[in-house]
């Protein structure tokens, strides 16, 4: 773990704030009573919880974008899949909680009048299972769809563009009552989760703590790439894919190895975002999601890892703030931030951070 | 037609798992003689024909030059050999038996053939040495580049290249802030690391200093004989320098070839760079 | 009391009806091959003896009357059956004088039937209803389809011929053969021979009906088809295999013009993606430049519509909707060139970023439209003239609306291509996107040209908007829901080709209209989206490539 963080301050910080928050918000929440001003309400949890979910779903954006020069306009679909994947799980664990009290259907299939439950619904009610598919399913699509893309070397624009009609594709679809997801209104109403009530402060302690968990190995994890001799050749194709293929790496084969594991990461973080938010639906397949989602890695510096993760935090936080204050300025501040920072942080906030540093630098040396 | 291709790929005995391959299968070739020839190839882009009925035979240890005017499709050739470009008819042979066309260009670099740009094109956001590294010969596949480090004898196969090159002052340096000229030798230094048969160079001389090219020419010679080099070139002088051996292609076919005195004196070749 | 009698006047009655008739049609053909007017006068003593006989009690005689009234061919005579049919048709208790009186409107005026003078009603109580029983009214109404099919007025006779559609009595086959044969009209005429054709396919005479069936073979009336399936049950076999056959050529023909149908909506779909896909086109295929905010460009052309409509000349749709086509052009092309001149000079040559950076304004165009307008969809009227629909033929009909946008794309891409290839901005565009560094040795401005070229693909980009206008609800939203099918029609096209972006753009309306039935509006969606997705990774360069050495570069 140490050689990996060799090197890499801002990768060290980003962990060394992920610990000791989780070490924090726990006590604050639980142990200091709710009139101190110390205090952190189960809402301020929550909320951070789905911070460090995005901030997972960045990093994995930020691994084929900075390094490998793809961007992907679909990675939404990975994390919604995800989403999914832990949605039908907690679907199934609510049992005959319903309100219809079907012990073996989701409410939403009764209200269809279907019989039985879907082949690919089986399963779902085991843990293991779930976590399996959690992985696997965004994995498979990734796998799959980058296959075909890579070895025909679609790349650059078009390939933005049709990862863009993936997820258009998977929203379109997910809409559909037919096909088996809960159709416009999407899976809600979970009760537990491996038997702790959703409901109740611990849980939502405990999902934090996983998603902080997650979030330092998925860190871990991406850095570890990065910074291995397929980190380079990442990055070698991101700037010349032609001349990477002349000394002899299959290129294809590469950029489906770390596109994979970025959609899986992403899935992760859409199945630990769902249990925190309480309902996963199809407008998290929606282009502006994805698009909003590359914004987050541009505004922290991409090709840094931990500057997606800063961007992620930082944009969510003022898009919590400005949509409760000022809800007709959110879209203003977001566009003008999809401009600004492409025309004038082309490096974001951590080249930014590097740049006053080289002046201080200057100065005193 | 299509659909069967494919099938047959996907069935091919050989190769059920690619991935249990090892990559032995592609060590040097050692025996003397024709290491490289192309056989009656065609290319033609929307009409126009860039190589036409093109014929060559190149020995190992051998450096060719091979010059011409443009568009005598030089570049076009390279393309082919790399697996680029995929020419309408005609064959390709590296060695006695492997046929180049339907390999990947990964598949022919592995196989032993390198390729130095027009345009220098070195990877800017790595260092020198990292450049090197990535060019080194070995198994290229995913996960052993995601589990590979560097061992003491690939450390220093890599210094002895740095020395060759005379870039061992900056090899921590980014490649991006190398000089024009640095960055072609750069580029040279890591065909050396894929531990080439062949080299193909396409204009190392183009946009260098006097100084800087006569040191190019000592290097493209201290290269041939350990490996076959062939040299796209358009500048005569520095051709005169180095070359044994002159192929000059016209319109996408062999006009002449020879010495380079020999192919000075051929009245068509005279006629095609002066005119009528 | 009256039960027996009633019903012996009837039998009594039916067959000096159709006397009756005969007797009248063939008067009334006379009077056709003379003149219309000279008939008219000639008989109004027939029409006086009609209106007598229709005061009277007895049914038979009023029956008598009613087949006077149509007599004497005068042609006042379907207004007054009409009102009788409608119950409005009095006589005066005082002098017997027969009124026409609406109970609903009329409140203290009648009007005297033959004169049209006005008549004083003091009280309701002054007037008695000429009455009518369920027989009479059968009657009364096939003799008013039977004035119809005589009225000059093509279209009036074409309705009439329609309404009588299913209900011919035996009694009118004979009559109405006889004006079929005369009949100048193909279509009145076709039609009139179906409705024989109909009548007689209920004949007791196997040859008859036979003959009927092999009239109606290809025939798409609405009535043939339920007719036929009941005689596919006939007892007579022959007549079975007959109408089986017959019915199963006129479903060939209806699925044949279904297609068609299929293949028109299909073609109004592309319609609207090549509006909406070729400012794109020329952004993304001539510049390269990834232009998200193009749907923003469409929606800012539709709400330019709107606003002319509503504020400029609200009470004008058609004119305003003329006006907004240049209007819309020259607002979007503006907001265009503001942008190629702020954000996207700087980011020439890395495309994703462009991408982001539009992407950027086209959520600021959309919140900007939903703080000036407000969130909701706002609709624009459409002109009388761009409503209704052309008929084809009973099961084929063509919505003006489709068929306009059908014109209107057809004749903005022509417009387009001819800028291109003939006028000096053109070659200077295509110089640019050939070669940037040559075209400006040579002395073209390339970044007056940029800005230009970026300011027509959103000008046209705004005209897309004024089409869309007029089959969508225009709101915030309605650029988001066009981008992704845009960049699709463009890519599977092939990028830089015109020509390709015409052809993918009728092509995939076309193959989405055609899964629709058998698939669904969003599954057909879906299933093209798979395709596109598929078919770029097979062929990157789409349907009609660049082709040569520069292309791969």
């Amino acid at each position: 773990m140490f050689r990996i963080l060799k090197g890499d301050y801002g990768g060290q910080i980003l962990i060394a704030i992920v610990i000791a928050a989780c070490a924090l918000v726990p006590y604050l929440n639980l142990y200091v009573p709710a009139s101190s001003p110390f205090h952190l309400s189960t809402f301020t949890v929550t909320l951070l919880g789905k911070y460090l979910t995005y901030a997972l779903l960045a990093l994995s954006v930020d691994l084929v974008w900075g390094y490998l020069g793809i961007l992907s306009l679909g990675h939404g679909a990975f994390f919604a899949l995800g989403g999914y994947a832990m949605g039908m799980y907690l679907m199934r664990q609510i049992g005959d909680r319903g309100v219809y009290g079907n012990p073996e259907l989701p409410d939403f299939m009764v209200f269809l009048n279907w019989d039985a439950l879907p082949w690919f619904w089986q399963g779902f009610d085991m843990f293991w299972f779930a976590m399996l598919m959690v992985l696997f399913v965004p994995g498979l699509l990734a796998y799959v769809f980058g296959y075909l893309a890579f070895r025909s070397r679609v790349t650059g624009v078009y390939l933005s563009i049709i990862t863009q009609a993936l997820t258009y594709a998977l929203l379109l679809a997910f809409f559909r009552n037919e096909m088996g997801f809960g159709g416009n209104n999407g899976l809600t109403d979970f009760k537990d989760i491996l038997g702790f009530n959703l409901q109740s402060d611990a849980t939502r302690i405990g999902l934090f703590i996983a998603s902080g968990i997650a979030l330092i190995l998925g860190y871990l994890s991406c850095r570890a790439i990065v910074a291995s001799r397929l980190g380079r050749v990442a990055m070698a194709v991101r700037d010349s894919e032609d001349r990477v293929r002349f000394i002899g790496y299959r290129v294809d084969k590469v950029k489906l190895a770390i596109f994979t594991f970025s959609a899986v990461l992403a899935g992760v973080a859409g199945a630990l975002y769902v249990p925190q938010v309480g309902i996963i639906n199809p407008g998290e397949f929606s282009p502006l999601n994805s698009i909003e989602l590359v914004i987050w890695v541009a505004v922290g510096g991409r090709g840094t890892l931990y500057g997606a993760a800063l961007g992620a935090i930082v944009v969510n936080y003022a898009k919590t703030y400005l949509t409760g204050a000022l809800p007709e300025v959110w879209l203003f501040a977001l566009g003008s931030l999809f401009v600004l920072v492409t025309l004038y942080l082309p490096q974001g906030i951590v080249g930014l951070m590097r740049r006053r540093q080289k002046e201080i630098g200057h100065e005193t040396a | 037609m299509k659909q069967l291709d494919t099938l047959r790929e996907i069935m091919r005995p050989d190769e059920v798992f690619p991935f249990v391959h090892s990559q032995k299968g592609l060590e040097p070739i050692t025996d003397r003689g024709v290491i490289l020839s192309l056989e009656g190839v065609n290319k033609s882009f929307d009409g126009f024909k860039a190589i036409n009925d093109l014929n060559m035979a190149i020995d190992a240890g051998e450096l060719r030059c091979i010059i011409g005017p443009n568009g005598a499709g030089k570049t076009t050739m390279m393309d082919i050999i790399t697996g680029k470009t995929v020419p309408d008819t005609g064959r390709v042979r590296f060695g006695q038996t492997m046929n180049l066309l339907g390999m990947s260009e990964p598949e022919i670099a592995q196989a032993g053939i390198g390729r130095k740009f027009q345009k220098p094109t070195v990877f800017e956001c790595l260092t020198v040495a990292e450049n090197l590294e990535l060019a080194m010969h070995g198994d290229k596949s995913v996960w052993a580049t995601f589990r590979a480090t560097l061992s003491g004898e690939q450390q220093d196969h890599l210094d002895k290249v740095l020395t060759t090159i005379g870039l061992q002052e900056g090899a921590k340096g980014q490649a991006g802030s190398l000089s024009h000229g640095q960055k072609q030798w750069l580029e040279i230094g890591m065909l050396l690391m894929q531990r080439p048969h062949v080299l193909l160079v396409d204009e190392p001389a183009a946009g260098m200093t006097h100084q800087e090219m006569d040191k190019t020419t000592e290097l493209l010679n201290a290269l041939a004989g350990d490996h076959t080099v062939v040299v796209v070139e358009h500048d005569m002088d520095f051709v005169r320098s180095i070359a044994r051996r002159v192929t000059v292609l016209h319109q996408g076919h062999v006009l002449a070839e020879g010495t380079m005195d020999d192919v000075q004196q051929d009245q068509r070749v005279i006629e095609v760079y002066l005119g009528e | 009391m009256a039960g027996v009698g009633f019903f012996h006047h009837c039998g009594v009655s039916m067959q000096r009806t159709r006397f009756a008739i005969q007797h009248w049609v063939w008067m009334l053909l006379l009077s056709l091959t003379m003149s219309f007017s000279a008939a008219t006068h000639a008989d109004d003593s027939t029409l006086q003896a009609g209106i007598q006989n229709l005061l009277a009690k007895g049914f038979s005689q009023k029956i008598e009357g009613v087949n006077q009234i149509v007599e004497s061919g005068d042609p006042r005579a379907e207004q007054i059956l009409q009102a009788l049919l409608d119950k409005q048709l009095f006589s005066v208790k005082a002098d017997n004088t027969l009124v026409f009186y609406d109970k609903k409107t009329d409140e203290a005026q009648a009007k005297q039937v033959l004169t049209g003078e006005p008549v004083a009603v003091a009280s309701a109580k002054d007037l008695s209803r000429i009455r009518t029983n369920n027989r009479m009214r059968g009657q009364i109404k096939q003799l008013l389809a039977s004035i119809q099919l005589m009225n000059p007025d093509d279209a009036m006779r074409l309705a009439a011929v329609k309404a009588m559609v299913g209900n011919v009595s035996p009694d009118q086959v004979d009559s109405i053969r006889t004006l079929a044969e005369k009949e100048a009209n193909p279509d009145i005429k076709k039609e009139m021979q179906t409705l024989v054709q109909l009548a007689e396919l209920k004949s007791d005479d196997a040859d008859v009906v036979k003959a009927a069936i092999a009239g109606l073979a290809g025939n798409l009336n609405q009535q043939v088809r339920p007719t036929l399936q009941a005689l596919t049950e006939s007892d007579d076999a022959s007549i079975a295999a007959a109408a089986t056959q017959t019915l199963v050529e006129i479903d060939n023909k209806v699925t044949w013009y279904g297609h068609l149908e299929t293949l028109f909506f299909g073609l109004s779909l592309g319609s609207v993606l090549v509006l909406a896909a070729i400012g794109l086109a020329i952004t993304f295929g001539v510049m390269g430049v990834i232009n998200m905010a193009h749907g923003e460009l469409i929606m800012l052309g539709a709400y330019t519509t709107y606003t002319i409509q509503t504020y400029v000349l609200p009470n004008f749709p058609g004119v305003s909707l003329i006006v907004s086509i240049p209007a819309a052009f020259v607002v979007s092309g503006l907001v265009g060139v503001l942008i190629e001149k702020t954000v996207i000079r700087h980011l020439y040559g890395r495309p994703l970023e462009t991408l982001l950076a539009t992407f950027g304004i086209s959520l600021i165009l959309q919140q900007a439209v939903r703080t000036i307008f407000s969130p909701l969809n706002r609709s624009v009227e459409t002109p009388e003239w761009m409503s209704g629909s052309i008929q084809i033929n009973e099961v084929l009909s063509l919505t003006l609306n489709r068929l306009y946008v059908i014109a209107f794309c057809l004749v903005v891409f022509a417009l387009l291509f001819m800028v291109l290839k003939k006028t000096s901005l053109g070659l200077q565009v295509r110089a640019v996107s050939q070669n940037r560094g040559m075209a400006r040795a040579m002395g073209v401005k390339a970044s007056r040209v940029d800005a230009m070229t970026f300011g027509l693909g959103a000008g046209i980009a705004g005209v897309a908007g004024v089409a869309l206008s007029q089959l969508t609800n225009v709101g915030p939203n309605l650029g988001q829901s066009y981008i992704i099918d845009s960049f699709m029609v463009v890519v599977f096209g092939g990028v830089g080709n015109l020509w390709g972006t015409l052809i993918a753009g009728f092509s995939l309306g076309i193959a989405n209209k055609f899964l629709e039935p058998w698939a669904g509006a969003v599954l057909a969606k879906i299933l093209v989206l798979v395709f596109i997705i598929l078919f770029i990774q097979k062929h990157p360069r789409g349907l009609f490539p660049q082709k040569g050495r520069a292309a791969d570069n």
